[in-house]
């Protein structure tokens, strides 16, 4: 079965990492984030991010897969765990290297 | 240090407007994304990971106290409160908003300062030794002959669409600290035939997906010919360069598609032809640029400081930074100090703007208002009286600005990698952490002495993992990062590409192999040799043996 998907894009204004949420809202927070079952849903909720593109509110739409550990949205790739994390790396501190 | 003069301040201010128009008009709907695009870039504006990115132009790594305490401002009020210095000598702001770019850019031109040309497919920040006008080794200052490059390249009409980026670095010293066999151009400065100076060029080094280490086109070329002999390298490439595909375009392919000679024959035909009537610097000029590069009066001291002796007999810590960080200058009783942005636990060359204004004061109070930025990333004072290197240590001190790791493994060169860069394939930053914590004790350090660890989040080589003695690359294999080692790249003189030692290591595994590659170095060594020499002499055998036995 295909994985589930969220909708992904950068605000236009500031840049920062925006996820596409309920009723065509986009939220920094990935948790609520609107999730696509199956390649339909997905469609539909690009449909809505692309017309975001036109009104210039985020810039750089894409979906990516997803999985849900007991209904949380959690970013498969490293990628998208640290750009859904806005962290940022001056903080004196050792990583934990697996992400 | 250059001041801009009426045209200077009236070509930065305009393109400030220029640009503001810009970023109206994509907020406003009349520029779509796709126009947008190519306009920002040629302002340094990238769209990253988690932001937009900010690339700063520091001309040849030059700033004054003045200028540091601004990008501080900048980057207290319009970003998080740091930036990233990188191996182009350069500021980035990783966290602007696209809506304050104009203001952004406005502080700066306060400044003299600009974006221009930090990306897209032109001559990008030409940057040089970062102890010029101070190096005991120097035979004349590169910053003027950097200065001139820089107002001949910017917006220059035949070379602003290149086939790719073009990166020119130079160096003045007998000791190589600008990496020049690794640039599109690299120049050092060199006595000839009459006992003059003039410019020995290197083309097509570089490093990215197919490194290559620069080769000689001239082994002298007088100095009043610079500029005409850098068009004619860059027409010929402008002319030949590849334009089809991406990964073949840098002047590196060109060189070593064609050979040295034929691209030297090419080269000095076009020179030949077009020299005597292409405008060469006028000697007015060239006097007037010069004449804002005369080093700072540095009276002489006495060149032992008993205070300072006294001091490093009894304060090792003391003892251990000065030893590494405080380094000869050409006049006796001054010093040039490296101040480390490596402390163990730290992204390398990000620098926070408090310790950006400490250190633009301790310019002002120490060091005749001058500070570099090192290609290795770190911040350099170039002129400090010796008496005075221990009241800077003591400020640098509380900032955690004072760990003695100059040029040790600790001195990591790391780009952003995953954590930032949208091209990245893996992270950088965590796993340059990780080496720091392993080797993060002085002592051991020491032990092993003087050793360039360089390490880049993907090919694109930002962190020029080519050139370091240990260069670590990060790869994706199926979604998973991979590290992979080279062992023997050397950024200066007799300069090398590393070599690919064996397959890639897990992130979590990267630590131990740098630890056994440095054993293998300890227990191979003779006597005095540094880990570069004992590479050459036992080559790869007994490093692949201790890092992967018999797999
Ligand atoms: S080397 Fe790659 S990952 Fe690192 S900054 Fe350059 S492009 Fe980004």
């Amino acid at each position: 079965m295909a994985k589930p998907n969220v909708i992904t894009a950068n605000r236009l204004t500031d840049g920062v990492v925006v996820y596409l949420a309920a009723e065509g809202q986009w939220t920094e927070a990935i948790a609520n984030a609107q999730v696509a079952e199956g390649e339909e849903e997905t469609k539909a909720l690009e449909t809505i991010a692309e017309n975001a593109v036109r009104e210039r509110e985020v810039v750089g739409v894409y979906p990516m897969p997803v999985a849900l550990v007991d209904g949380a949205v959690d970013p498969l790739s490293v990628r998208e765990r640290i750009r859904a994390a806005h962290r940022t790396t001056l903080t004196k501190d050792w990583y934990d290297v697996p992400l | 240090m250059y001041r801009y003069d009426e045209f200077d301040h009236a070509f930065v201010r305009d393109r400030v407007a220029e640009f503001k128009d810009q970023v109206e008009r994509r907020l406003s709907g009349a520029l779509n994304e796709e126009e947008f695009r190519p306009l920002r870039l040629r302002n340094g504006l990238y769209l990253q990971l988690h932001a937009y990115m900010l690339r700063i132009a520091i001309p040849y790594g030059v700033l004054s106290s003045r200028q540091l305490r601004q990008l501080a401002m900048i980057a207290r009020t319009w970003d998080r409160g740091y930036g990233h210095f990188t191996t182009r000598q350069n500021l980035q702001l990783n966290w602007v908003k696209l809506v304050d770019i104009p203001d952004v850019l406005a502080a700066l031109a306060d400044v003299e300062m600009h974006c221009i040309q930090t990306s897209g497919n032109c001559v990008r920040n030409v940057t040089a030794d970062p102890y010029a006008a101070a190096a005991v080794d120097e035979l004349e200052d590169p910053r003027p002959w950097c200065e001139i490059l820089r107002q001949w390249s910017t917006l220059h009409p035949e070379f602003s669409w290149l086939p790719r980026k073009f990166k020119i670095a130079i160096s003045g010293a007998a000791e190589d600290r600008a990496a020049t066999a690794f640039h599109d151009i690299g120049l050092r400065i060199v006595k000839g035939p009459n006992g003059e100076n003039g410019f020995r060029v290197l083309v097509g080094g570089g490093m990215g997906r197919i490194p290559y280490v620069g080769q000689e086109i001239r082994s002298f070329l007088p100095k009043e010919h610079l500029l005409s002999y850098i068009e004619s390298i860059l027409r010929v490439y402008n002319l030949f360069g590849r334009r089809d595909n991406i990964h073949k375009a840098r002047i590196k392919i060109l060189v070593n598609a064609l050979g040295i000679d034929k691209f030297r024959e090419e080269v000095e035909a076009d020179w030949e032809a077009t020299h005597k009537s292409a405008v060469d610097l006028p000697e007015d000029e060239k006097r007037r640029i010069m004449s804002y590069f005369a080093p700072p009066d540095l009276p002489p001291r006495p060149a032992r400081d008993e205070a300072v002796a006294a001091r490093r007999a009894s304060d090792p810590a003391f003892a251990n930074w000065y030893k590494h960080n405080v380094l000869a200058h050409r006049v006796p009783g001054y010093a040039s100090v490296v101040i480390s942005l490596k402390e163990p636990g730290r992204t390398p060359g990000d620098a926070s703007s408090d310790a950006m204004d400490l250190v633009a004061d301790l310019t002002e109070r120490f060091g005749h208002d001058e500070v570099r930025v090192n290609y290795t990333q770190n911040l350099v004072l170039p002129h400090v009286a010796i008496a005075d290197v221990p009241a800077l240590y003591d400020a640098l001190v509380p900032a955690d600005l004072a760990t003695g790791n100059n040029e040790l493994l600790g001195d990591m060169i790391c780009c952003p990698g995953l954590d930032y860069c949208n091209l990245a394939n893996a992270r950088s930053i965590p796993i340059a952490k990780e080496i720091a914590k392993r080797f993060e004790d002085p002592s051991r350090q020491e032990e092993i002495g003087q050793l360039r660890l360089n390490m880049s989040g993907c090919i694109n080589a930002c962190g020029h993992h080519h050139s370091g003695n240990i260069g670590i690359l990060g790869v994706d294999k199926k979604g998973t990062e991979l590290y992979q080692i080279t062992l023997g790249g050397n950024p200066k003189d007799s300069a090398s590409v590393g070599t690919i030692i064996g397959p890639g290591f897990r992130a979590e595994a990267v630590p131990q192999a740098i630890d056994t590659i440095v054993d293998t170095y300890i227990e191979n060594r003779d006597e005095g040799e540094s880990f570069l020499e004992t590479w050459r002499r036992v080559g790869a055998a007994p490093f692949k043996e201790a890092l992967y036995g018999a797999r």
